[in-house]
């Protein structure tokens, strides 16, 4: 390989990585607003908050990203620059699963803590900033780990779409060399060390998180893996 | 915003071509995953870690690694190996390969919570290791593992428009194709995104009346 | 047959109002009627104690005063102002004059034992976070914890857990406190501490207390009147020496013989 070539590598790396922080912080956004919209009183709010997210989580990403690269221009007249269509298709997707992780994490806090903020006359809105989010977020963490992993991989897909990506970079290489292997290997790998990278900085939060709230981290790894896949249904092991 | 109801109506015998080509790959896939995640599950269970760790770090690769990149590598490269299979075959090994390294975790963790009291009475009664594990270990297993199997059926379903670009004509592939062919996006492309919306949301209450059966 | 408090017989003659009343309160939980036209009132000081056996309601009748839950039927009003039925504001304003320690202690995991006092008077009452530390650290003092200012909840054992929550109603200047259990989630060898504490309290101030608990003898002790309910109903109530030497019910002498 030359280096001429290596550099439109380097430059699909910066890109994935690019779209990885802006749809991850999208995908965040998300998650936290519809997931609490579910836990709220109010019925309407919790059933417009199910309905986004039985669509988001009930399609397929390569088809939102097609529909909103497509779609979205005629029929609403909205052009987005690439990065921003592929930030939103991926960040809209995600959140809808990140949303199931906030929603379960919120429920799983005890009761008795709720009961507890209002025995002392918090209002709802802070019995929510106060006591349930700094239990939950410590909660959520391996989960979302899990879903920056399946966001990383969602990446690629905007390489369908012609944006510069790792991936993209892969298909120009092979067509400049006329053979694949070598480089779609050096391509799963680098995927494979932002994963790895990853996971090790979500599990460092996640420990300091816990020892926020005086818990320990890691355990119970393999019940998780079961309650993982049941609470949600979603893209490959999320959630 | 038009909206061109000849245009869907053309569509449909297109849509109904790419619905069954979707669901063999999801068959087909669903069923390599299994298998394969089963083979991972007993090798992860060797003895010895010559074994172990081979295959955990190779499925660890795939589970973390872009399907896509894994449809390019196998597609591609297979070929340079002297390998030749047909695009569906192809992308039906992707699939499943990939998705055997989520449904070994499902096995595993199925094993694991059969609680450590199940394994001590069975040694108590001197059942034999194969009896222990046939009629003790995964009936037990197998309750908890559906659920969470199927889930990933679902995720599966989603990850098959991905087959498009290495030229299979799943739903995605035949909306493009229509698209390109009379320019019109919107209404192939909304049509199969309400498609999968639909089937996971009746596939996802399918799969929880399931799990209200199996669990009890 | 319910029994009005008010005309017991301890009773001096300048009444003042009464600071908790509940007229013809009804709870039901699906088909089981827990509370049944319930009326009851306390006066302000007093210290009163719910005893029976469990399901008998006694626990529902704080939840409700707490507005953990919600009546059927019937009215509540604290301090003369009504908490049911009333709007969600008025609740809010009222509700700060009551304080609750749970059975479970409920105190919160993510904040230090310092703050899970001081974060309701600085949050709700409006008071500076000065003020709130240098109460809270006198509070901590009173039930005996203050080096633990900086402690996490969890690193403590349940009798001082127990003890932080009741520092932390107590923070909050309630003119009622309500005590659901407060010692039944302790090991044996904690519970004294806790209702040393409770009773140096019940001397100590002029806090009004509605208690259930299943230590006759410390209800004994702090009680200035025992309920005793049965069935959704009161169907006995006294000062405690009668109560507990001389009930005039078939059904509370076998409660008690059952208990003691």
């Amino acid at each position: 390989m030359t280096s001429g070539l290596w550099e439109l590598v380097l430059k699909g790396v910066w890109t994935t990585v690019q779209l990885l922080v802006f749809s991850a912080l999208l995908a965040t956004a998300v998650s936290f607003v519809v997931g609490m919209a579910r836990t709220h009183r109010l019925w309407i709010v919790r059933f417009v908050a199910g309905v986004y997210t039985e669509v988001f989580r009930g399609t397929s990403a390569l088809v939102m990203i097609f529909w909103v690269f497509f779609v979205l221009p005629i029929a609403f007249g909205w052009q987005l620059v690439p990065m921003w269509a592929g930030t939103l298709a991926l960040g809209l997707t995600y959140g809808a699963y990140g949303s199931e992780v906030v929603r379960g994490a919120l429920n799983a806090v005890d009761p008795a803590q709720r009961e507890g903020g209002i025995a002392l006359s918090f209002t709802p809105a802070q019995r929510m900033r106060l006591i349930v989010l700094p239990q939950a977020v410590p909660e959520m963490i391996p989960s979302f780990c899990n879903l920056l992993i399946e966001l990383l991989k969602g990446t690629a897909l905007v390489s369908v779409m012609g944006m510069g990506d790792l991936t993209f970079s892969a298909n120009l290489v092979r067509l400049a060399l006329q053979q694949s292997a070598e480089i779609y290997t050096y391509v799963l790998v680098f995927y494979f060390v932002i994963a790895f990278v990853l996971t090790r900085l979500m599990r460092g939060l996640e420990k300091r998180l816990k020892a926020g709230i005086g818990k320990d981290a890691g355990t119970e790894r393999a019940a998780r893996e079961l309650k993982r896949a049941r609470t949600t249904g979603v893209g490959g092991g999320v959630a | 915003m038009t909206w061109d109801w000849h245009a869907v109506s053309d569509f449909m015998p297109h849509f109904r071509d790419g619905l069954l080509v979707t669901l063999q790959a999801l068959v087909l896939g669903s069923l390599l995953s299994f298998t394969l995640g089963l083979v991972w599950t007993l090798l992860m269970r060797a003895p010895t870690r010559w074994v172990r760790w081979p295959v955990g770090v190779v499925t660890e690769f795939v589970r973390d690694t872009p399907l896509l990149v894994q449809l390019f590598f196998l597609f591609y490269v297979l070929p340079e190996w002297g390998l030749t299979f047909s695009a569906l075959t192809t992308g039906v090994f992707a699939i499943g390969l990939h998705y055997s390294t989520y449904t070994m975790q499902v096995y595993r963790a199925g094993i694991e919570a059969v609680p450590v009291g199940q394994w001590e009475a069975a040694t108590a009664l001197n059942l034999p290791r194969r009896r222990t594990w046939t009629v003790v270990i995964l009936p037990q297993a197998i309750r908890r593992v559906v659920p969470a199997l199927g889930n990933y059926v679902i995720s599966m379903l989603k990850d098959t428009p991905m087959l498009m670009v290495i030229t299979v004509l799943e739903m995605l592939g035949q909306a493009r194709l229509f698209s390109q062919q009379r320019f019109q996006f919107t209404e192939p492309l909304t049509v199969i995104g309400v498609a999968f919306v639909l089937i996971s949301y009746l596939a996802s209450l399918l799969l929880r009346a399931l799990e209200r059966r199996l669990v009890r | 047959m319910s029994v009005e408090t008010r005309t017991e017989p301890s009773v001096t003659a300048a009444q003042p109002a009464d600071l908790i009343r509940l007229e013809q309160v009804t709870k039901r939980f699906g088909a089981n009627t827990v509370l049944d036209h319930l009326d009851f009132a306390v006066r302000p000081g007093r210290h009163v104690t719910l005893i029976g056996p469990s399901g008998s309601g006694k626990t529902t009748i704080l939840r409700l005063l707490m507005t953990l839950a919600k009546p059927d039927e019937g009215t509540i009003t604290v301090d003369g102002e009504p908490l049911f039925p009333a709007p969600e504001k008025q609740v809010r304003e009222v509700r700060k004059k009551i304080g609750m320690v749970f059975q479970h202690f409920n105190l919160f995991p993510n904040m230090s034992v310092l703050r899970n006092l001081t974060e309701a008077p600085v949050q709700v009452l409006g008071l500076s976070k000065d003020e709130a530390e240098e109460r809270a650290r006198e509070l901590l003092e009173l039930v005996g914890l203050a080096d633990k200012c900086g402690a996490r909840p969890a690193q403590l054992s349940g009798g001082q857990q127990q003890r932080v929550a009741i520092a932390r109603a107590l923070a909050m200047r309630p003119r009622v406190l309500l005590l659901d259990e407060v010692t039944s989630a302790l090991d044996p060898e904690l519970v004294a501490g806790v209702l040393d504490l409770l009773r140096d309290i019940a001397r100590s101030t002029d806090i009004t207390m509605l208690c259930v608990t299943h230590e006759m003898g410390f209800a004994r002790d702090i009680s200035d009147q025992v309920l005793m309910f049965d069935g959704g109903r009161v169907i006995e109530s006294g000062p405690p020496e009668k109560i507990f030497s001389d009930p005039e019910q078939d059904r509370t002498r076998e409660f008690l013989g059952a208990v003691l």
